[in-house]
């Protein structure tokens, strides 16, 4: 029981946040006059759209390395799969032999899009549904892509135990990023060259005939698609199969022996987070409006996962919340200690290019070693008491040993 | 005891360093718009973005090409447009030379205002970052990013340099016409655009005139290129063309010539880099690049620059240490230019007066007069071939090689 | 045939180079059970302090003293980093590598401004020598010698010392050897004093072969050298240097496949691969004991 309780407000609370995005997105343009912070093109949303894409990564890795206990590093390689599976599939076919000029175009010659552009016109209100219906559509399949990836590799990989899975699933993920690099599959993935020109965030934004913005939607759109499947997350962990999940991080030969599958569970584990993964790097591909595998790097892995660790490993709010901390410092607050810096006459000691990077391996290793628990534990944060009412919070206070 | 004595001590020191920044970063960043901006539009500064990489794999060659940009300020830090003089004022955003920091650069410095964007050294982050300045109706200026697709379907991007194909066919020519060359092995990065479009335009090319080519292409990180350069020497290869980015060139070279190769390399502009040519100095290496630029092309670009270079310890650190010019130092030079007649054209610092400014601007550069195409590219039909002079660790120049007319 | 020769020169010399730092993999993870994934780039650290320290000292100081900087690098983390976790979850520890890594790999970026470093050339090992009509640097023909030897060396540390014994038997069992009296700490420094010193030697033969370093120089070479030490039997140091030879020959091999085939983009990903089948098909290695915690 206490488990709807506690959903209604979390549900309040993300559609509370969606409302704000919209808001905040086309403040700029009810009120003039507003800093330049708030204007559309200022970095506060580009930090946003990244923050919302790495935190989706990040809660689908959590679920297998904070509630199944896989410690599991194929999170760039997924994302690469799904990444390139919605480029390829909604590249406009007209833009295909642009894109693919080293190629003399592309293998594919349809594109989801104009698919449903064919009965649903391409222009006005039809065009537009076409487009946002060929997105999702792609989203999805970029998602079912990495999931089934997934599934394949999940057969040999899932028998192995911790580190052992961790470097096997790296390997993986480095063998991928080798075959969709190769020149000989060019007409399919471009080879070294990055697909572009598939609708992106700003191809939400409602315009009007003229190309004139009248409602921003572009940041919108991420915290949409990440808001819905991070509830689907967490309403996964809640059930009966996340609640067998954490049985089996938390020992798994009682779990086997209460008749949990232990393979089964593993499995499903596995493919849903890669699912979700594949459906981060759709979203990634959207944020840089390329798709390029040379991006899928496991620094990138390295980098979803200490934010898992900042935001606290097993916890999914805990995740969200260091996403935004990490990217925003990363990319907007701690900028300023690239530049050198005069204080006065003082320059500030220290302060060039790289600095920055130092800064924040400094940071992640003070909180990985004296906060190892860190920003949240595996505690979540409570929307009811949030939205003022006191309740009894029973959510884990137990600690993962 | 002690271990949390420490610990707490550390995290004092931190927690001190994050209250820091947080308190520092509005003040610089918000100070800087709200003062700052009003400035501009009131009619003092003229912001330029550089949107250049300073870490990551091409870190050397965007300080170079930022270097020219700086020096180019120093010379001329005032425009006058539109009856006005304006302080130009150079504002730097890191794109890492990676595609997923580069949209966050981008918008860093559609944030800070500027006027316009030049750069990037490296087309996967101009690509990445060119939504971001097109969505913001702000023009950008490509210095030296030579793939096809920067350009095309971004109407907001130029470029001053020349295309992949334009290069390799500059190559493919040079090397059938200097050394009747037959057979040409490619090697490039694996999943690198740049290296890749390169050998596939010099393969279509030297194909179709008769010749053979064999290509490879090593893994990211690579360090062993022995059995390459083994290979290429076993097929009999005339040609070796490296179309790669400086640190491999700088490995390859240094590999070269423990193997006594004896193969001459044909290089595209990245290898036209003192490092490059360091690894070169006192071997029997044979190296050819194509390029923008030839030291010696402009006597008083020259003298200015070497003085620069030798009087900024920051800058010649920059330069890799010595005072050897770079091509894409003398773009940068001229980007700046070129970015500064937009500008008197556009009579303001207003973004899109400058955007609608630049296809009509013709400006005569150090690396050659530039002038832009329907598509926003540079209209060049001429590269220089410059060769590594192994003995004295120079570049020497060779000729200046026109393309086949394609 | 001269082309064979190059190849087989290329890919022993390269396997030699992974043995050096695969065992520093493999001690490590004998007794830690710990992928030390900051190891690879203490690698590319000695490396860094090679050519700072030949700017300004001679040869013959400043390579001695790359590998105390080295060894002494290899205990700082050791101690900061993986002490202080010692009783957490196994995962912690792992983080804390790659968190160390991230550290050093950006520490480095700051430090060289990004630009890739030209290792310095040492008298003799940089000299070039003639073998069967393909020229090659003497380091290449000394590496293997080299290695053997250390090997050996190494194996008559374990096996006949006391300090070899306490290694052999905290990575039996960590619990017990602390009953019996054995400074399990000072074991672990030892091991990560040996390991880092092996990758400093490593580092020294590595650069002089392949004189640049960027900060990224010692990701490959570390994974390479896991994949090594996994391949041979973790924990097991004759293993390690026989997988890091069969690796560094076979990759070099495959670089070296007609390029008609277009498969020499592959030798890292063969790598991984070989990993994969070896973990699924025989997880306990060339040389490993069979063990029970890895499947």
């Amino acid at each position: 029981m206490k488990k709807n309780k506690n959903i209604l407000p979390a549900l309040f609370g993300v559609a509370a946040l969606l409302i704000f995005i919209i808001l905040l997105e086309n403040i700029s343009a009810i009120i003039p006059g507003l800093p330049q912070v708030f204007q559309p093109t200022s970095p506060l949303f580009t930090v946003l759209k990244k923050a919302a894409v790495y935190s989706l990564v990040a809660v689908s890795m959590n679920l297998l390395n904070g509630f199944t206990g896989l410690f599991s590093l194929g999170q760039a390689g997924f994302m690469l799969l799904g990444a390139y599976t919605y480029a390829i599939l909604t590249v406009p076919a007209s833009q295909k032999d642009q894109v693919y000029y080293l190629f003399g175009g592309c293998a594919f010659k349809f594109s989801i899009v104009d698919l449903f552009q064919s009965f649903l016109g391409s222009s006005g209100a039809g065009g537009a549904a076409a487009m946002v219906l060929g997105c999702l559509l792609s989203i999805i399949l970029a998602g079912c892509m990495a999931g089934f990836f997934a599934y394949l590799i999940g057969f040999p990989v899932l028998r192995l135990k911790s580190d052992y899975l961790a470097i096997a699933t790296l390997g993986f993920a480095e063998i991928l990023r080798a075959i969709f690099q190769w020149q000989k599959l060019g007409p399919i993935t471009n080879g070294a060259n990055m697909i572009k020109g598939f609708p992106t965030f700003s191809s939400f934004n409602i315009t009007d005939a003229n190309g004139n913005v009248l409602v921003r939607l572009s940041t919108f759109v991420p915290f949409f698609i990440t808001s819905l499947c991070i509830v689907l997350i967490v309403l996964l962990i809640r059930s009966s199969y996340g609640r067998a999940f954490q049985s089996i991080r938390d020992d798994e030969v009682a779990s086997e022996a209460m008749g949990i599958g232990l393979f089964k569970h593993k499995m499903l584990s596995f493919v849903i987070s890669s699912f979700f993964a594949g459906v981060g790097g759709a979203l990634f591909a959207m944020y840089v409006a390329n798709a390029q595998a040379k991006a899928f790097t496991s620094t990138m892995t390295y980098e979803i996962l200490l934010i898992v660790v900042i935001g606290g490993i097993g916890s999914v709010s805990g995740s969200v919340l260091a996403t935004f901390l990490y990217v925003a410092c990363s990319e907007w607050w701690l900028r300023f200690l690239d530049s050198e810096m005069f204080i006065g006459s003082f320059k500030v000691p220290l302060l060039r290019n790289g600095f920055r990077m130092v800064v924040f391996s400094i940071v992640i290793m003070v909180i990985v070693l004296f906060f190892s628990r860190g920003i949240m534990g595996n505690r979540e944060i409570d929307f009811g008491r949030l939205l003022g009412k006191k309740r009894n919070v029973e959510t884990g206070k137990k600690k993962v040993g | 005891m002690m271990k949390k004595l420490v610990a707490m001590m550390l995290a004092g020191v931190m927690a001190a360093g994050l209250t820091a920044c947080g308190t520092a970063a509005p003040q610089t960043t918000g100070g800087a718009e709200s003062t700052e901006a009003s400035q501009a539009s009131s009619g003092d500064v003229i912001r330029i973005g550089v949107f250049e990489p300073s870490t990551g794999d091409s870190a050397s060659g965007g300080k170079k090409e930022i270097l020219g940009m700086q020096f180019a300020n120093a010379e001329t830090p005032t425009v006058e447009a539109g009856g006005k003089t304006y302080t130009v004022e150079l504002v730097a955003a890191d794109n890492g030379s990676s595609a997923d920091k580069a949209p966050s650069a981008a918008s860093e410095l559609v944030g800070k205002d500027v006027s316009l964007v030049l750069g990037s050294y490296g087309s996967g982050v101009s690509m990445a970052g060119g939504p971001k300045f097109e969505e913001a109706g702000l023009a950008a200026i490509g210095v030296t990013c030579t793939n096809p697709n920067v350009t095309a379907g971004n109407d907001y991007y130029f470029r001053i340099c020349f295309l992949d194909n334009f290069q390799a066919d500059v190559l493919a020519n040079f090397a059938m016409e200097k050394f009747s060359a037959k057979k040409a092995y490619c090697l490039g990065e694996n999943g690198n655009e740049y290296d890749q479009g390169l050998v596939a335009f010099f393969t279509q090319v030297f194909e179709a005139a008769g010749g053979e080519v064999i290509s490879d292409s090593f893994p990211t990180n690579n360090s062993d290129f022995t059995s390459y350069l083994n290979k290429a020497k076993s097929e009999g290869a005339d040609v070796i063309f490296t179309p790669v980015s400086i640190a491999y060139a700088k490995q390859i070279m240094e590999q070269a010539a423990s193997l006594d190769i004896g193969i001459p390399f044909l290089g595209s502009d990245t290898l036209d880099d003192n490092m490059v040519l360091e690894a070169t100095k006192g071997t029997n290496l044979q190296l050819y690049v194509s390029t923008f630029y030839q030291e010696g092309g402009s006597e008083t670009f020259d003298k200015g620059i070497k003085d620069y270079i030798n009087g900024n310890s920051d800058a010649l650190t920059a330069n890799g240490g010595n005072d050897t010019i770079s091509a894409v130092t003398a773009m940068g030079y001229d980007a700046y230019y070129v970015a500064l007649e937009a500008i008197k054209a556009a009579g303001s610092g207003d973004k899109a007066a400058i955007k609608t400014a630049i296809p009509g601007v013709k400006y005569d550069g150090v690396s050659g007069s530039i002038a832009f195409d329907e598509i926003g590219d540079a209209v060049r039909d001429t590269a220089y071939i410059k060769t590594a002079d192994t003995a004295s660790g120079t570049w020497a120049f060779e000729k200046v090689q026109t393309g086949s007319g394609k | 045939m001269e082309y064979v020769i190059s190849v087989l020169l290329s890919g022993i010399s390269v396997g030699g180079q992974y043995a050096l730092i695969a065992i520093g993999y493999t001690l490590v993870y004998g007794i830690l059970r710990l992928i030390n994934f900051a190891h690879g780039d203490v690698f590319m650290v000695a490396g860094l302090m090679g050519i700072y320290l030949t700017s300004a000292l001679p040869i013959t100081v400043s390579l001695p003293l790359v590998i105390l900087l080295t060894v002494l690098l290899g205990f700082t983390i050791e101690r900061a980093a993986y002490k202080p976790l010692r009783n957490a979850p196994r995962m912690s520890v792992m983080i804390s590598a790659i968190g160390v890594s991230y550290l050093l790999q950006n520490t480095a970026t700051y430090v060289t401004g990004g630009q890739p470093m030209t290792y310095p050339t040492i008298p003799f090992l940089s000299d070039t020598v003639n073998v069967a009509g393909t020229q090659t640097k003497w380091v290449v023909i000394i590496t293997p010698f080299l290695v053997l030897a250390l090997v050996l060396g190494l194996t008559q540390l374990i096996h006949h010392t006391k300090v070899g014994m306490a290694m052999r038997a905290v990575s039996k069992d960590f619990e017990t050897s602390r009953l019996m009296g054995i400074q399990v700490n000072s074991v672990i420094s030892v091991t990560f004093i040996i390991g880092s010193a092996l990758a400093a030697v490593g580092s020294i033969l590595f650069f002089t072969n392949y004189p640049a370093i960027t900060p990224m120089a010692g990701a490959m070479p570390g994974l390479k050298a896991f994949v090594a030490a996994v391949f041979g039997g973790i924990g097991s140091i004759p293993g390690a240097v026989l997988g890091a030879f069969i690796i560094g020959i076979c990759e070099t091999i495959i670089k070296g496949l007609p390029s008609a085939w277009d498969v020499s983009v592959f030798s890292d990903a063969f790598t991984f691969a070989l990993l994969i089948i070896i973990l699924v098909f025989k997880p306990q290695g060339l040389f490993g004991e069979a063990a029970t915690d890895k499947v």
